[in-house]
């Protein structure tokens, strides 16, 4: 399977992608300079965290202009799996792949440390290999990560299963005193109703190795492979790769 | 246009030079400089660039051999040799009085400027760390600095992506109205692919790449050279503005023309900007420089030949390029955005040119502004200052025992020195680039280094008070505290860097502490075998009541050959042994407890011998590199109770223990005293007897004293704390103090 990672000039997670993609995960993974329209053939998306155009104006606001990101939406209109992290989550909104914004957290502050996050859908191809009800301990680390959408969205949203994590304490309660942002629901990730896009605040390249206090962010990676792997079509690609 | 202000010495004066000073730009010109040359000697002879009553003291200190490929102060940062053939860049530098001014740009551009010593060497950034001090922090500007200074460096080093992992936070009344901070950056180079600042090759062309040069830092390093006074305020001005995307993509730019091996050599442009990197650069080179400020990019119209020649815009560098490769240096930062263009080139006359609007506005020995040049150099006179004697006169049987030792502990549990810094730390990216193990909060960070199978352990360490009541003692222990963190973390200590921040070293009590200061530093480095890759001086830390402690502040970086050996501070697992290594004393000196509890600030620094230390230092790291230790914190500001307390919450899941410690000392002495050489270890129950036994072959004293376990922490009959209560105790008090 091959991984693309778009590289816009201020992303500083771009390289914690291509490193458990590649040396992780095991598999291709190339860079995608924002400045490109071609995307060399890549079987999945991945729009890293950091700080793309410096969001001096609102994170991600400009970003969504890149020359690369036009390929990117009609790479998953026509079901390309995009996974946006922290703010690869900001662009997938500005570009409106995804509904809802990210507000300033409520504490006004920066926030970096490891939470907890349940896993509500397990439907999505980012989430397959994980169980419904999973908790995932792993780090957040944004200044605009409060999601926030009009009550009819986030009915929506909830009413068809598309909040993908949640935050919640370690044994797996949705409370006030675990949600660090203050997002509505303790929503941490969301997906589009053709379950191949992830928006999601907390990291899952920063914890997908044991030494770095919690290899739960694996799965996200490895559900994308399984997903890859089920599709016949893909099954023999990758044989014909094995065999030449 | 403005006419320019006749030079004279009353000018030379007003830009802070002396008359002698003055004299001798003129024996150096043979004429009497003008204006623009005179702003150029001004503030490249200011302290800030020149270390003219620092250098001669800084010489003594260790400062080459060992593992350094670099020595101090021949490059912008020291490189010290990690194998594999990689290295480690490491420097930490002051923002201190920008940073009282205006805290969050202050404290941002501290951050990006230690970041460009790093890359300008080739080295990309991996970890930062930052020591802090505050005046009191139950005064309301005190908590706008701090607010302020967190913020800064959190909005600069997260946006630029590199993590922030370690460092102090300290609060006293000296640092009122004069906050400290220090910032300390390390990055990671190829041996081959480092890059000089040393300007060769006459016809080379002279590059500026990056921002544009605007009017914001004119004079920075004059102000920072001054005593921070009610005045300071309209200096406001002298003070830079960051751009931490801007720096980022600097940072990938630079470091693709240096790995494409295009340029002769690169300077970071910080205080004094285009003055500084050009005569630096042609002074190291034995060259000289011919630029022309009319090719500079500008922000604003109308700027003269001064301002832009003393201008601290950040996010700059001055390139020297090699002949014919320009081209291919103007390509990458296209590709980045940025603007690079041909300002000058590379002559071998010696002299720095200037040109501007059609006249020569300067015309300069490029080697008689910089350090080891012409620039001056002081002995200071050093008096030893009468505090000392009334301070050592304390005696601890006028101090009472308080009747409750655990309203004690909760009393200092709660004070904003020994109080968890999460809300510190939590407003900085401590986790990007994947690579922190070891996060901040412990003894000392843990950044693995994917390159090598290695891992770096650092940390920043001073306590500042033991400084004030023994310089030389006191420094010793900065050293010794620092190398005792990254040993607990498993790491032989490596090298070290300083940032060394007094008060004016124009009085000789001052001058005394730093002297002492630098005499101690040196003996505990040559002690531990870790030279001095280089660092900063930041003299006038003063405001109108005085000055700041003195605070030596070391960084130290060590080397774990092995990650499987990395030790964390916190207990790990229900029913190992708790072993104390190194002896109780009853020594109160210097500590938290009389200085929080009873307000009183004497005695002799911490009892400490460096040969116990050594000892101590060795059989720990042996021990935790043959595998018998779960968990190691050494005994520091607040003593033993503290730090066992520490050990219980200090992990991802928190877990108390039961101590006994049996001693017949007075018992605030026995818990809360801070007498140095000794280390908490945590181990299997199977491992203890062997554990003892290499304490004792090595002739360090160790005793088991508890076992790890349970929710509540129990210490002897006086103590029983459940878990619960300690950790909100803890978490909680900064952020409620701060408000």
């Amino acid at each position: 399977m091959k991984f693309g990672i778009v590289v816009f000039p201020g992303s500083n997670c771009d390289h914690d992608a291509y490193h458990v993609a590649k040396h992780i995960a095991g598999q291709e993974a190339v860079f995608l300079w924002h400045k490109t329209t071609d995307l060399e053939g890549v079987d999945a998306i991945i729009l890293p965290g950091g700080f793309s155009y410096g969001d001096y104006l609102r994170a991600g606001a400009i970003a969504r202009f890149s020359p690369i990101m036009k390929e990117i939406v009609r790479f998953a209109k026509a079901g390309g799996p995009v996974l946006g992290i922290c703010n690869g989550f900001q662009i997938l909104l500005e570009s409106g792949l995804l509904p809802g914004a990210l507000l300033r957290n409520e504490s006004l502050n920066f926030v970096c440390k490891y939470v907890h996050i349940r896993v509500e859908n397990t439907d999505s191809i980012f989430t397959r290999s994980l169980s419904r009800g999973q908790i995932l301990r792993i780090p957040i680390a944004h200044g605009e990560g409060n999601y926030y959408a009009d009550e009819e969205t986030i009915r929506e949203l909830e009413g068809n299963n598309l909040v993908v994590f949640r935050y919640s304490t370690d044994a797996g309660e949705v409370t006030r005193a675990c949600n660090p942002n203050g997002s509505v629901n303790n929503i941490a990730g969301i997906t589009h109703p053709t379950l191949n896009v992830l928006g999601m605040m907390p990291h899952p390249e920063r914890c997908a190795e044991d030494i770095l206090g919690s290899s739960d962010g694996l799965g996200i990676f490895q559900s994308l492979i399984r997903w890859y792997r089920s599709s016949a079509a893909n099954a023999a690609k990758e044989e014909q790769c094995l065999e030449t | 246009m403005k006419a320019e202000p006749e030079v004279n010495l009353e000018l030379a004066k007003e830009l802070g030079l002396t008359e002698e000073e003055f004299e001798k730009i003129i024996e150096f010109l043979g004429r009497v400089p003008n204006y623009t040359e005179l702003g150029m000697y001004s503030v490249m002879w200011s302290e800030h660039c020149s270390y003219k009553n620092s250098i001669a003291m800084l010489k003594t200190l260790p400062r080459s051999g060992g593992p350094l490929l670099v020595s101090a102060g021949e490059e912008n940062a020291g490189l010290v040799d990690i194998g594999d053939g990689w290295a480690v860049a490491f420097k930490i530098e002051s923002h201190n009085h920008p940073s009282a001014i205006e805290p969050y740009q202050g404290a941002a551009t501290g951050v990006g400027g230690i970041l460009r010593d790093i890359f300008t060497m080739g080295a990309r950034p991996i970890a930062i760390l930052d020591s802090l001090r505050f005046g009191d922090i139950n005064d309301d500007h005190v908590k706008y600095l701090v607010k302020g200074v967190v913020r800064g460096i959190g909005d600069y080093g997260n946006c630029f992506g590199v993590p922030t992992v370690g460092g102090e936070t300290f609060f006293d009344r000296s640092y009122n109205a004069n906050p400290l901070v220090n910032a300390m950056a390390i990055g990671l180079v190829r041996h081959n692919r480092t890059a000089s600042a040393t300007a060769k090759g006459a016809g080379n062309p002279v590059l500026i790449v990056g921002a544009a040069t605007g009017r914001d830092g004119i004079h920075g390093a004059t102000f920072a050279s001054e005593e921070i006074s009610e005045a300071s305020e309209e200096k406001r001005p002298s003070v830079q503005v960051g751009d931490p995307f801007t720096e980022k993509l600097l940072m990938e730019a630079t470091l693709e023309i240096i790995k494409e091996d295009l340029i002769v050599s690169i300077q970071d442009m910080g205080a004094a900007g285009i003055t500084c990197s050009t005569t630096e650069m042609s002074a190291h080179g034995d060259s000289g420089m011919e630029i022309d400020l009319d090719l500079v990019p500008k922000r604003e119209k109308g700027m003269t030949a001064y301002e832009i020649l003393l201008s601290e815009s950040q996010e700059r560098m001055l390139v020297v390029v090699k002949k014919g490769c320009e081209k291919r240096v103007k390509e990458i930062f296209e590709k980045w955005d940025l603007p690079a263009v041909i300002i000058g080139h590379v002559t071998n006359d010696g002299f720095v040119i200037i040109r501007y609007e059609g006249e020569e506005k300067a015309v300069v020995p490029a080697k008689s502004l910089v350090l080891g040049g012409g620039a001056p150099v002081y002995h200071r006179e050093s008096r030893r200052p009468a505090y000392l004697d009334e301070t050592r006169k304390f005696n601890p049987d006028t101090v009472p025992v308080p009747p409750d030792m655990q309203d004690v502990f909760l009393a200092l549990w709660e004070s904003p020195n020994i109080a968890g810094k999460q809300w510190v730390f939590e407003q900085y990216d401590t986790s990007v680039r994947t690579n922190t193990v070891l996060y901040p909060g412990g003894d000392a960070a843990v950044v693995r280094v994917k390159e090598t199978k290695k891992a770096l352990a650092m940390s920043t360490d001073c306590n500042s008070r033991y400084v004030y009541l023994n310089p030389r003692i006191g420094a010793m222990i900065a050293v010794a505290e620092a190398a005792r963190n990254v040993v607990c973390a498993g790491a032989k200590p490596l090298a070290i860097t300083n940032c060394l921040n007094f008060g004016n070293p124009y009085k000789p009590e001052i001058f005394y502490q730093f002297k002492e200061a630098v005499l101690g530093i040196g003996e505990a480095c040559r002690a531990f075998g870790t030279p001095v890759t280089g660092g900063n001086v930041s003299f006038y830390n003063e405001n109108p009541t005085g000055a700041v402690y003195p605070t030596p502040v070391i960084g130290m970086v060590g080397l774990i050959d092995n990650p499987e050996c990395i030790v964390p501070t916190g207990f790990q697992h229900e029913g190992d042994a708790i072993i104390l290594l190194g002896r109780n004393r009853e020594d109160l000196s210097a500590s938290e407890y009389l200085a929080q509890v009873h307000g009183i600030v004497a005695g002799d620094a911490p009892y400490f011998d460096i040969e116990e230390e050594l000892k101590l230092q060795a059989m720990t790291l042996d021990a935790i590199q043959t595998g018998l230790v779960c968990s190691a914190h050494d005994v520091s500001d607040g003593g033993l109770l503290v730090a066992l307390a520490e050990c219980c919450i200090l992990n991802a899941a928190p877990i108390a223990a039961v101590v006994t410690i049996i001693d017949k000392m007075r018992r605030d002495a026995l818990y809360f005293g801070e007498s140095q050489s000794r280390i908490i270890l945590s181990v299997h129950p199977p491992m203890v007897d062997e554990l003892i036994r290499l304490a004792k072959m090595r002739g360090v004293p160790a005793a088991v004293i508890g076992t790890v376990g349970g929710s509540v922490l129990e210490i002897n009959s006086d103590i029983a704390m459940p878990l619960d209560s300690i950790s909100k105790a803890y978490s909680l008090s900064l952020p409620r103090l701060l408000k």
